[in-house]
């Protein structure tokens, strides 16, 4: 098979961290190549390197046998290298159509409207990317707006088409349904080159792996006939143990008691509905559920960050409904919330800083409001060493770090405060396989000592893998809280989208869609 | 510590280019219309730093410039636009000089000390109060609210001596307020008639204490910390438990405070008294010597002293080398462009590089369009 994309020597350093060293890549015309690599071992960067956001500091890049040099991602679109980032750029009050033809509209110096409408439409036929042109990208799911990123590359005539962490943010039936395009583009002879860290993911989908190690190359395999322990082992650079085994449960008593909560998002809609759960000392609490099921809402409200609009909290006893965040971090309450750029994090800061952001007004941080930096300094450290932070720079932005390291700072910050009760959202989401056993044995090492644990996460066995009880959540309400250890797959599956397995009937309609509004509220037979 | 070297020179880096660049094609244009660059550019430096003199003129007219740039800059860090500090210096110089010939009996020091507080506290009420409760509570755009508020504070000092029987006038055909009490009238910087005759006043120390104090405000303490979070990530900060509204009130409320503080050095350092005419311009030329400064306390001071050596250098080169002074107004705005655009000089920065880096191989480079 021909290269269609050959990358020989590529080098990229920012300062204090070479982030591409020597990075050699070979793309077939047609096949599917995933980069693997732990968390900061510059996937990223060389996506950026070949679509033009970055520039090399050495090596080239052939595409199609022709060295190319990019100084932009405009000279990359017009050598036809499509590229859907992690964060989309879209601008949620234009259609769809406008979206994907915005800065190459069709029509001279009139846009013309229809003529766009009729070639998105087009294309997202002839790709299978289905979705209509003239919806508003604000009222897409996340899976659609993806589709829509795709089309885009399309319509400038992409020949080859990079995803960054594409699945990241989709739900499992999101995530096939984005597997049957890629399958359907290598059909048509386009390559894809995608990153992730979800190692069956890569073996259903992946014709050949490329795997990166600080900054390197360690080689390319093919797929076929690898498992997922060999890739992650070669990922890695060591043995990595995929399932870890959990102490048996030691619960106490109860630390967090919510009863008959309801909670309204940001749009003023009631999200959750008088739910009602408690969680004891020393256990895991997970809480599964499809995204926009109100989850996330939920555990918003037991920090303190969204509106109680009816119900109580007791956190050890006392009633907390009514305190403020900072007052409920003081008396024990950590919290991981979901989107770590937006609210985990202050990327212009520090690791100093952001280990401290919720902590700054204690001592030794700060005393008679004067911050003591170098005790926040040597705090920091010692977190950036136990959470295995990379690079172990304390005075480096959390915005230049990779993704999964920003995710590890988060973390560390929240576990490192000994809390008695700890929220964690979404906590593994775009870390690889390495960082994802040492959280997982750190949350359960916490559980072990005594702490009370909320998981929310969309990730099934992420939740049955650690949980010792699981709340399955569906359009605001608690369905049913299930045993963990003899949880099934199929079980919380039905659970999920509204169906009790026993009397298999759905309990609301409409869901078809993650974020879906809320339904008609039809009388639920379930209850907490 | 290489590290914290090469970062610290980043940050001056940007805004020393835009400054360099601006007065390159500052020059190119003044060759353009015929004067000797070099001619032009020494006489606007000896106009401003030559003599003692000059020098303290200088200095003289970068006090004010400093201490509201400081505010400013506060308000910019906690992601805030006070765009109207122009309006709470003069709301400040006005309670100053009402206290200024108020209280005769007191103490100098004392005296002194009261009427630059009521200054600060008069400028820091009118950022503070309206701007700050409506941006925390109802969202209005503080942008819109603090210029409002310059207006009405503009007007308000005007009417205070403008018409016959105004509350603060001295009686007689000029509309100005009583002088101060000479007991509050600030010392000479230097005992030094130089110093004197430049109106050099020891508010220059007050000024540089003042840049002190934001810059341990901004980075030494709690509420420094709180504000630069807010300004960076207001949903993570309201994540950590930080009182957002809170803090946008009393950001916008600090930001007054220095405005007002520089108003009533002006009256007691310089002026002594109101007059009639209301047109400073400090609070603006302030907030691009914020974004010149970058927001950084100590920049603040050198580009402070930057605008205002433009301006007092701006006259002597007019008259020595007969170029309009409003050609430094050119350079100003310039300089505002260049700053304004800083994300286009490492771009361009980079370019160069690039550009000479791939002199050799320039073949690479021609497969890159792929026509
Ligand atoms: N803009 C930047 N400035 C400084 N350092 C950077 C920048 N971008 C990336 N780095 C560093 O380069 C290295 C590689 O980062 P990159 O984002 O490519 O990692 P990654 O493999 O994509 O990791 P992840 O799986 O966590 O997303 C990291 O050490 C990171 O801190
Ligand atoms: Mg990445």
């Amino acid at each position: 098979m021909d290269a269609f994309l050959e990358v020989a020597g590529l080098t990229k350093a920012f300062p204090g961290v070479i982030a591409n060293d020597h990075v050699d890549l070979t793309l077939r015309q047609g096949e599917v190549h995933a980069i693997l690599g732990e968390n900061g071992a510059g996937k990223s960067t060389l996506m950026k390197l070949i679509y033009g956001l970055y520039q090399p500091d050495s090596g080239e890049i052939r595409l199609e046998g022709k060295p190319v040099h990019f100084n932009s991602p405009r000279d990359a679109i017009r050598a036809g290298i499509g590229m859907v980032h992690q964060h989309f750029m879209l601008i949620p009050a234009l259609t769809v159509a406008d979206n994907v033809v915005l800065g190459d509209e069709p029509g001279g110096f009139r846009y013309d409207r229809k003529e766009a409408i009729r070639r998105v439409r087009a294309l997202s036929e002839q790709y299978r990317l289905t979705v209509d042109p003239t919806v508003k990208i604000g009222s897409l799911t996340v899976g659609l707006q993806q589709r829509v990123e795709i089309l885009k590359a399309f319509y400038r005539e992409a020949k080859l088409l990079i995803l960054d962490e594409p699945t990241a943010l989709l739900t499992p039936q999101e995530t096939e349904e984005l597997f049957v395009v890629v399958r359907h583009l290598k059909d048509q002879g386009i390559p894809v080159l995608f990153i992730s860290h979800k190692l069956d993911e890569v073996r259903d989908i992946a014709d050949r792996v490329t795997v990166m190690r600080a900054g390197k190359t360690v080689g390319s395999v093919q797929v076929k006939g690898t498992t997922s322990q060999e890739l992650a082992n070669l990922m890695v650079g060591r043995d990595v143990v995929l399932r870890i085994d959990k102490q048996p449960l030691n619960a106490g008593a109860s630390v967090l008691d919510v009863e008959n909560v309801s909670v309204q998002g940001h749009d003023k809609h009631e999200r959750v509905k008088g739910v009602s759960f408690s969680v004891r000392a020393g256990e895991i609490f997970g809480i599964a559920g499809i995204d926009g099921n109100g989850q996330f809402e939920l555990v918003d409200a037991i920090a303190g960050l969204a509106k109680v609009v009816g119900g109580t909290v007791r956190f050890n006893g006392q009633d907390i409904t009514r305190l403020s965040p900072a007052k409920r971090t003081q008396s024990g309450i950590a919290y991981v919330p979901q989107d770590r750029q937006a609210d985990g994090l202050v990327l212009d800061f520090d690791l100093v800083e952001n280990t401290i952001l919720r902590d700054f007004r204690r001592k030794p941080f700060s005393s008679g409001g004067w911050l003591r930096a170098s005790a926040a300094r040597v705090y920091a450290e010692s977190l950036i060493k136990r959470f295995d932070v990379r690079p172990p720079n304390a005075s480096r932005k959390a915005g230049e770090l990779s993704g999964g390291n920003q995710q590890k700072v988060i973390l560390a910050r929240e576990v490192g405060r000994n809390p008695s009760l700890l929220i964690v959202a979404q906590p593994t989401r775009g870390l690889d396989v390495g960082a994802i056993e040492g959280i997982h044995r750190e949350l359960l090492k916490l559980r072990d000592s005594g702490k009370a644990i909320i998981l929310v996460s969309l990730e099934l066995d992420e939740i049955m893998s650690l949980s010792d009880r699981i709340g399955v959540i569906h359009d605001g309400q608690l369905l049913e809280i299930v045993d963990g250890p003899s949880a099934t797959r199929e079980q919380l599956g039905l659970l999920m989208t509204g169906i009790h397995p026993e009397d298999g009937m759905p309990l609301a309609v409409g869901t078809e869609t993650s974020s879906s509004a809320p339904s008609s509220p039809k009388e639920t037979g379930g209850q907490s | 510590m290489n590290n914290v070297w090469r970062s610290a020179l980043r940050g001056i880096g940007t805004p020393i280019v835009a400054s360099a660049i601006a007065i390159v094609i500052g020059g190119i244009i003044v060759s353009l219309i015929g004067y000797n660059p070099l001619t032009v550019y020494g006489s606007l430096i000896t106009g401003a730093f030559g003599t003692l003199f000059n020098l303290s003129s200088t200095l003289t007219g970068a006090v004010p410039l400093l201490v509201i740039g400081l505010g400013i800059a506060i308000a910019f860090r906690a992601g805030l636009f006070n765009i109207g500090a122009e309006g709470q210096y003069w709301v400040g110089a006005m309670a100053s000089v009402w206290v200024g010939y108020h209280f005769n009996q007191l103490p100098s020091v004392l005296h002194i000390i009261l009427a630059l507080i009521a200054g600060m506290i008069a400028g820091g009420l009118w950022g503070g109060v309206i701007p700050g409760l409506t941006k925390a509570y109802v969202g209005a755009h503080e942008v819109i609210t603090t210029m409002m508020m310059s207006y009405i504070g503009i007007f308000l000092v005007e009417y205070m001596i403008e018409e016959p029987n105004a509350p603060m006038r001295l009686k007689g055909y000029i509309p100005e307020s009583p002088a101060i009490a000479n007991n509050t009238h600030l010392l000479p910087a230097l005992p030094i008639t130089a110093v004197k005759q430049a109106q050099l006043s020891v508010s220059i120390y007050i000024a540089i204490a003042a840049a002190i104090v934001a810059w341990l405000l901004l980075k030494k303490t709690t509420f420094g910390f709180q504000i630069r979070s807010i300004g960076f990530n207001q949903r993570a900060s309201r994540y950590a438990g930080m009182r957002v509204p809170l803090y946008t009130i009393l950001a916008l409320g600090i930001s007054g405070v220095f405005a007002g503080l520089a108003g009533g050095l002006q009256m007691l350092g310089v002026e002594y008294q109101l007059n009639d005419s209301f047109t400073s311009q400090y609070g603006y030329t302030a907030i691009v010597v914020a974004l010149l400064a970058r927001n950084n306390p100590f920049g603040v001071i050198l580009a402070a002293i930057f605008f205002s050596a433009l301006n007092t250098g701006g006259q002597n080169m007019q008259q020595v080398s007969g170029v309009p002074s409003s050609l430094t107004d050119v350079l100003t705005g310039l300089i505002i462009f260049f700053v304004a655009a800083e994300r286009l000089i490492p771009v361009f920065i980079g370019w160069v590089r690039r550009r000479r880096s791939q002199g050799r191989a320039h073949d690479a480079q021609e497969g890159g369009t792929l026509a």
